[in-house]
């Protein structure tokens, strides 16, 4: 995907800054709360996962799921950031990818919603 | 006047982190608004006030859902002993023990606790690349927006986290621990 993303223009426009490190950053953030949202409904929908996602016990599942999705977010947020931290890339394509990711996010971790995907 | 201190702790994480998080966000979303036309440069001082703001934001974020999620969250699913019946300190379980409150916590805390944690992710984002493009914004119109649906988003969802935090304190309120005595005599 990144690869489609990367216009050809690899070099530093003269003065300009290159919106390479903000694409990295709103992609990244957009596939965090997606992240977040898949696994609090995985989290619910299987015991063996949630006692896995159980890294503090008095907060329960929820621990390991924040934990997993910061992660996750911050490590891509880094590699796409070093990764496009001069380029130009499409940033209409990169919004649409994060903008669908975000609503996935918020989406999932609506109670009825992450119910219906479970069939309860 | 006294109030107990899990009750503290909760109106720290609310009244303070939160509420102020969410006018926080507001105030970037309405500044956001303004980035459309070409702003005049900013003087230096200006600069420091906005990335002193940026930085309060997001850190207001974290301390909000950190508080919640490992201070707050254990006092209120705390499991009861068996034969218990007193359910006032154990919250989740009281909401549970009515249908006419169990959708407090079977929608509303469900919700709450995993969308309060989009706001501080979108929020980082987005003053991260408040700070970094603040002089050439209107060169990017394109960042500009969506750094903008990243903020509504973090005010939609430390909206939701805000509303159901408050109805869920007003039906099963986070009590317990020792006593904090704020003004006039202790009581005995």
């Amino acid at each position: 995907m990144n690869e489609k993303l990367e216009l050809k223009n690899d070099e530093k426009s003269g003065g300009h800054l290159p919106n390479g490190p903000a694409a990295a950053a709103i992609l990244a953030a957009g596939a965090g709360s997606a992240a977040l949202g898949i696994l609090a409904v995985a989290g619910d929908a299987s015991k063996s996962l949630a006692k896995l996602l159980t890294f503090y016990l008095p907060t329960g599942p929820l621990s390991g799921v924040t934990c997993i999705a910061i992660i996750f977010w911050l490590v891509l947020w880094f590699i796409l950031a070093k990764r496009w931290a001069n380029k130009t890339v499409g940033i209409v394509k990169v919004n649409v990818v994060a903008f669908v990711l975000l609503a996935l996010g918020i989406l999932l971790t609506f109670p009825p919603l992450a119910d219906f995907i479970q069939g309860k | 006047m006294e109030i107990t201190f899990r009750a503290f702790i909760t109106l720290i994480h609310g009244m303070f982190f939160g509420a102020f998080f969410l006018m926080a966000v507001y105030g970037v979303v309405i500044e956001l608004c303004k980035y459309a036309e070409r702003p005049p440069q900013p003087s230096a001082k200006t600069q420091s006030l906005e990335r002193l703001y940026l930085t309060f934001t997001v850190v207001l974020g974290w301390a909000a859902v950190l508080t919640g999620a490992y201070l707050i969250y254990p006092w209120y699913r705390a499991v009861p002993p068996a034969g218990v019946t007193d359910l006032a300190p154990f919250p989740r379980y009281l909401l549970k023990s009515s249908p006419t409150t169990s959708g407090w916590h079977d929608l509303g805390m469900e919700w709450k606790e995993h969308i309060a944690w989009i706001a501080p992710i979108a929020m980082t984002m987005v003053a991260w690349v408040l700070t970094k493009y603040r002089a050439v914004m209107h060169e990017h119109a394109q960042v500009r927006g969506s750094v903008l649906v990243f903020a509504l988003a973090a005010l939609v969802a430390a909206g939701v986290a805000g509303f159901f935090g408050a109805m869920l304190n007003k039906y099963a309120p986070v009590n317990g621990g020792s006593m904090i005595h704020l003004i006039g005599k202790a009581h005995e």
